[in-house]
């Protein structure tokens, strides 16, 4: 059987040489799971690129599956094959991979870096741990864009232009789910900020929320991607629209086009990492080993010079550059600027792990009505 | 001389071994009946392990609730005593039960799992458990009674009757509730109940799919005809030419070929500024094409076209042109000679590309999701939803079941109404 003894050599072989320019035990290649595009190119080349450098013989490649990563790494779960090593998510999929048991615990303290000035990591991401399992990144927000050219001489300055078809006529786009739609119709509907989750929590708030929402069901364009929206505003296709912050940016500042940002009322949400659960000891070192560089203060602080996020730890904001190619400030286009973060909304992340899934079934229904 | 056949002592005839020739016969067709299935071996083993078996895995998370049923076992067994329809908590021994298996779900860290899933049928429960969690651990079971009031005090939730009526209608190894579910019904106090009318969606969606698939196979086949007819009958040279017309798009992505639709059909697109252009169309009341079922309508029928326009094709090169010749020597018009002579011959080319059109519609998810809006939205959208966002995978795969049981139907009913001998692919 010299085939198979061949064979074994070789893949013997192999893993020696995998293994070699690991230091310690750690594994020496990182399967790094995100969201493609301009987001991800901020990842490489804020703390991806620089480790390697660092790291010699260490690896890493890019799966672009965050949109599926929940359902995926489930199956590979339940396979109980998993291939992926640090993983992407927004801040809820986070709380419903948590829950599941998909991702692993961390402790922020041990597992992440101290800023600078020593403060524990726990205190420098504060209220930002919104799960147990959860590593923030950035803070984006999810906000409006309008055509500075179809909007006539009072440009929009509050939220509540969206429902307002009479002094903004033309189409409108929204995101296909109640995830912050629900919270901006009952807000301009006249529910005070702080009152809103109390509201949506009742059957009576729910339909509340979706009757307003039915004074413009015909004038909305609902969209399911990011890159929805801006497609929309550039094509004149419709006068204003909700979408992330960081389009927006690329859009008014790289493309050039006659669109403006509305701040008010934006709404928060968080971008970060998950490890899964169950990692080989030798990957799971790995990983450890690059998360706690990629979330120190200064790789955070870098990412801001690629994309307009702001950086998850209090104490990177300070660091906060120019953009690489426009040369840029960056703060004043960060969502966390104060200049911006005069009225903003607080997504809260355990009253939608609730009742994401009841309020997605009454908001569908009322679509296809 | 003639030769007679050996035959035994009661008649039956031998073969030259001398047994029994039908015995003989059968080994040998047996023979070659195992070396044929040797043969397909791995084929079939491949489509047994890598597409039946998971069809069935999926299939089967549609009644599938063993989650509870295995986790929270003493209160499953308590809690049957209990009458859900009393009004009133259950007692102590329940919260005493519910305490113990919590505790032992917590270690196993699986009590945010159970929380999930009864979220589905109940809001609230997901961060109930999650939050009891944190406590629980710690508590000292089942010294620290009395553990209704603990629970209680924990978080009023525990309080909620419909909490406890929850966890006892999904404590069964199975269900049905997701079947229910899947038609707009749910698990009431007394057996299956309507959902309220605010949450009704499946069944128009399962019907939007029916008649919008039909609606696309019409639209192909009265658009694939012609195509077809033209290919079938163009020298060889020439057609091969349009052949790659039709073929080009069937090579392009997806996505793009949708993609290209949205600047087509959009508000200012193309067709929309040649209409105004030519002065069809008033330009304040351009044509809605896109975001609504013409979107989808328009764009899956061209991207399934050619899955008519290609059987259609290979049905009609082999009929002969000498019958329509023949047809009209006997005095037949254009009409006749077509439609009776011509057209039913070319019925089961109509028959597999009908057939391919509607079933590959009816799963279609991405193009609908790009185009469709809200009205031109299909069942699989909803199936993709609940396998990719709210990993509500039981409610996803009985959604599933339905969709195949429904194809199944129509398959049946074609077969005995056309025969399912008159479909061809060439």
């Amino acid at each position: 059987m010299t085939f198979t003894r061949t064979l074994l050599a070789t893949s013997a072989l192999v893993a020696v040489g995998s293994t070699a320019f690991a230091d310690g035990h750690m594994a020496s290649d990182m399967t790094l799971v995100s969201w493609g595009g301009a987001y991800q190119n901020s990842q490489q080349k804020a703390y991806v690129e620089p480790y390697i450098a660092m790291n010699e013989g260490v690896s890493a490649v890019w799966d672009e599956s965050s949109a599926e990563a929940v359902a995926k790494l489930r199956a590979m779960n339940e396979a109980g094959n998993i291939t992926w090593d640090l993983v992407d998510v927004v801040a809820a999929d986070a709380i419903r991979l948590c829950d599941e048991g998909l991702a692993m615990e961390i402790n922020p303290d041990e597992d992440l870096a101290a800023a600078p000035d020593g403060t524990p990591a726990s205190e420098d991401f504060g209220d930002l741990l919104v799960s147990d399992c959860f590593i923030p990144q950035i803070v984006y927000s999810t906000t409006m864009g309008y055509r500075t050219d179809l909007v006539g001489d009072t440009a929009p300055t509050s939220v509540c232009s969206i429902f307002d078809t009479e002094a903004y006529p033309g189409k409108r786009s929204l995101e296909k789910r109640p995830i912050n739609n629900m919270e901006w119709a009952l807000i301009c509907d006249g529910v005070a900020k702080d009152d809103v989750y109390s509201v949506l929590e009742t059957a009576e708030g729910q339909e509340r929320a979706l009757a307003k929402l039915d004074t413009i069901k015909d004038d909305v364009i609902w969209w399911s991607a990011g890159a929805d929206t801006p497609q929309l505003l550039a094509d004149g296709e419709v006068v204003m629209g909700s979408t992330y912050n960081g389009r927006l940016f690329s859009l008014i500042e790289e493309q050039k086009q006659p669109v403006a940002m509305l701040w008010d009322a934006q709404v928060f949400d968080l971008d970060g990492w998950i490890i899964p659960a169950g990692l080989s000891d030798e990957r799971l070192a790995r990983v450890k080993d690059f998360v706690k560089f990629a979330t120190d203060t200064q790789r955070l602080a870098d990412q801001s010079k690629y994309i307009s996020y702001g950086p998850a730890r209090a104490s990177s904001a300070p660091l906060v550059g120019k953009h690489i190619d426009l040369g840029i400030d960056m703060a004043p286009h960060m969502p966390t600027d104060p200049e911006n973060a005069k009225n903003t909304f607080l997504y809260n992340y355990e009253f939608w792990a609730d009742y994401r899934d009841d309020i997605d079934a009454k908001f569908q229904a009322w679509l296809a009505k | 001389m003639t030769s007679v056949p050996d035959t035994d002592a009661s008649g039956r005839v031998l073969a030259a071994d001398g047994t029994p020739l039908k015995q003989s016969l059968n080994r040998a067709l047996r023979r070659q009946k195992v070396r044929a299935l040797a043969l397909i071996a791995p084929l079939l083993i491949f489509v047994l392990v890598s597409f039946v078996a998971p069809i069935l895995d999926m299939l089967f998370r549609s009644v599938e609730n063993q989650l509870i049923f295995d986790n929270l076992p003493q209160t499953v067994i308590v809690l049957e005593d209990w009458d859900a329809n009393s009004g009133e908590l259950p007692d102590e021994a329940v919260f005493e039960a519910f305490a113990g298996d919590l505790q032992i779900a917590i270690e196993k860290k699986i009590h945010t799992r159970i929380g999930s899933r009864l979220n589905y049928e109940k809001p609230g429960i997901s961060s109930l458990f999650r939050k009891a969690g944190r406590k629980v651990k710690k508590w000292d079971i089942p010294n620290d009674g009395p553990y209704k009031e603990k629970f209680i005090d924990l978080n009023d939730g525990f309080a909620d009757v419909e909490v406890w009526r929850t966890i006892k209608t999904y404590s069964g190894a199975y269900t049905n509730g997701y079947f229910l579910n899947s038609i707009d019904m749910q698990k009431g106090a007394d057996g299956p109940e309507a959902r309220p009318e605010n949450e009704q969606i499946y069944i128009t969606l399962f019907i939007r799919t029916l008649i919008m698939s039909l609606a696309i196979t019409s639209l192909c086949i009265l658009l694939g005809y012609p195509v077809a007819w033209i290919l079938a009958n163009l020298p060889s040279r020439t057609a091969n030419l349009l052949m790659i017309l039709v073929l080009l798009p069937f090579w392009t992505s997806l996505l793009v070929r949708t993609s290209a639709w949205k600047v087509m059909l959009q508000d200012q697109g193309v067709v929309n500024e040649v209409l105004v252009w030519i002065g069809l169309v008033a330009d304040e009341s351009r044509l809605a094409l896109i975001n609504n079922q013409t979107g989808t309508i328009i764009a899956m029928t061209h991207i399934l076209l050619p899955f008519m326009i290609l059987p259609l094709y290979s049905v009609m090169q082999t009929i002969s042109p000498t019958y329509l010749r023949a047809a009209k020597s006997l005095g037949a018009t254009d009409w006749t000679a077509f439609w009776r002579v011509y057209f039913p011959q070319s019925v089961p080319g109509i028959g597999a590309g009908s057939i391919l059109v509607f079933i590959l519609s009816i799963g279609y998810y991405i193009t609908p999701e790009l185009v469709g809006g809200t009205k031109g939205v299909f069942i699989s959208n909803r199936i993709a939803f609940h396998i990719l966002s709210s990993l509500n995978w039981g409610l996803a795969a009985a959604l599933g079941t339905i969709l195949l049981v429904v194809v199944m139907a129509l398959y049946w009913a074609y077969d005995k109404i056309v025969g399912i001998d008159n479909v061809k692919l060439g």
